[in-house]
């Protein structure tokens, strides 16, 4: 089962101890638990399809703000494991809220 | 309305906004260097002539593009090249979309992936990296680059056309490194990035005023890299440069003398580098896929966030090194650990480690390493042994400022 986890947008929480958070990472790299993590590029492009044309543009930059804060996608056998991953993800940042959501179709 | 600026204001500030990603393909297209050189030069003279006359093309880019591509041909064959360039220009050119719908955003981006790899390649001497990066993906001139590495342009010119018929000659191809070298090409990418910004930061010898300052031409390339290829490691290295650079507003005095962080007054430090600095360095550990770039960001963030360094969390900069060691040994990692170490439990607990260092002999040298241990010394209330280790120093640093530091502690040690 593959999760995708997220932080609330507003809040713009950095981790107690980033050595920590790094080892726990890099552990879940090795477990073959971390998909893929790290956020967003600061370039986003844009498809749109007017009339049957496509066309697509790079920029502009997205502004600090605007940008979806960390997200990470993990792969777990039970939904048990994932919300055990996220709460100890969660106390590396201390008090706060992290969502958990299972994404359909991949096993 | 806004009144439309005159065309060959609107030619320079293409110059200056295209030209690197013009030449970055006109290089592919052409298949070398010095004519992809000559083609963008020429591009731009026939823009210049052209568009006052017959208006701005609907898309600037691709006319420079296809501009300089015919003037790079015909070049060729004015000047009777060697005739296996010509086939390959002829053969890239047969495989080159041109039409301006071709050449789209995805295309270019890739082009000037291929000149960083290409500028950076392992074939070439680190100086010749340095300086094809500068001149090639950051658009400065040789004077430019002779002058910030204060050496004679005579010397620049050489350095850049060795590393040029190198490429040549060692036929490099013109691309992106495949997955399986990709990770050790980046690498060596990363390191003349964080070069170019090491030598903006310190100067090795002499003054420290009056070169430019490559640190923004670091910054231009780091983003550049994160942007295009948006790998753990890349995007530490921007982080750990917004950081360093948050901080040069308060790191030297009127005279250009060193402050050390200790002393420096954190209200000048750049806010808005410390934010995005420290952002990247989360994100680049969040991917769990980091090396030392990203440690060492990580690093800068937690003396960042610290509003006085007795308040900085030492503990957790131990840790955060003690990782880095893990990436690789390095004296200079030790050093800056027994500091940390010193901080954290006190400067008899630094000196220890700096003693067994000193006394392991790889950095009996190097000056920072004895002005750590006079410094600790000095807190510990031994100042013979201080001064003996500050005169030390002096004996080894170079740098004006840095010697000013020394020898005022010195004198005030001594007085």
């Amino acid at each position: 089962m593959q999760f995708f986890i997220y932080g609330s947008p507003s809040e713009k929480q950095q981790p107690k101890d980033p050595a920590e958070l790094g080892k726990f990472m890099e552990e879940s790299v090795k477990k073959g638990i971390l998909i893929t993590g790290g956020g967003l590029n600061r370039k986003e492009t844009r498809i749109v399809l007017a009339e049957g044309k496509v066309s697509f543009t790079d920029g502009p930059f997205l502004e600090g703000k605007e940008l979806i804060p960390g997200f990470t996608v993990i792969q777990v056998d039970t939904k048990e494991k994932a919300i055990e991953w996220v709460t100890n993800l969660r106390r590396l940042y201390g008090d706060g809220e992290t969502k958990l959501v299972q994404i359909f179709g991949a096993s | 309305m806004e009144v439309e600026k005159p065309i060959d204001e609107q030619v320079a500030e293409l110059y200056r906004t295209e030209s690197r990603r013009v030449l970055a393909t006109l290089v592919r297209l052409l298949g070398d260097f010095d004519l992809a050189e000559e083609a963008l030069q020429e591009a731009f003279r026939a823009a210049l002539e052209q568009w006052p006359r017959e208006g701005m093309p609907r898309n600037p880019r691709a006319w420079l593009v296809s501009t300089g591509r015919f003037k790079g041909i015909d070049d060729v064959r004015r000047r009777g090249r060697h005739e296996a360039l010509l086939a390959a220009v002829a053969q890239e050119t047969r495989e080159a979309t041109l039409d301006p719908e071709g050449l789209d955003d995805e295309t270019l981006q890739d082009d000037q992936l291929r000149l960083i790899f290409t500028c950076c390649h392992p074939v070439l001497p680190q100086d010749g990296r340095i300086a094809l990066a500068l001149r090639e993906v950051c658009g400065l001139t040789t004077e430019e680059i002779a002058r910030a590495f204060l050496v004679p342009p005579a010397t620049m010119t050489k350095r850049i056309a060795r590393a040029k018929d190198r490429i040549r000659k060692e036929r490099i191809p013109y691309e992106v490194p495949s997955r399986s070298e990709l990770a050790n090409r980046l690498a060596a990418v990363l390191q003349v990035v964080y070069l170019v910004y090491n030598e903006g930061f310190v100067t090795t010898a002499g003054q420290a005023l009056s070169r430019r300052d490559l640190a923004e031409d670091a910054l231009y390339l780091g983003r550049l890299i994160a942007d295009l290829l948006p790998d753990p490691e890349a995007i530490g290295l921007l982080g750990l440069m917004l950081l360093h650079e948050s901080r040069r507003p308060a790191r030297a005095d009127a005279r250009g003398d060193v402050i050390p962080l200790e002393d420096q007054d954190r209200s000048l430090w750049n806010h808005e580098f410390i934010e995005e600095g420290i952002s990247l360095a989360h994100r680049a550990l969040l991917s769990g896929r980091f090396g030392s770039y990203t440690l060492q960001a990580a690093i800068a963030a937690v003396h960042a966030v610290a509003p006085s360094v007795a308040a900085t969390d030492w503990g957790q900069i131990v840790r955060l090194y003690d990782m880095l060691l893990e990436t690789g040994p390095s004296p200079v990692v030790e050093l800056n650990r027994a500091i940390a170490v010193a901080m954290r439990d006190g400067p008899s607990a630094g000196l220890a480690l700096i003693d067994a260092l000193l006394e392991n002999g790889e950095l009996a040298d190097y000056h920072p390493a004895h002005a750590v241990r006079a410094d600790l010394n000095r807190r510990l209330g031994r100042n013979d042994e201080a001064a003996a280790s500050y005169r030390r120093a002096l004996t080894l640093a170079r740098q004006e400022p840095e010697r000013r530091f020394l020898k005022k502690r010195l004198a005030e040690i001594s007085g």
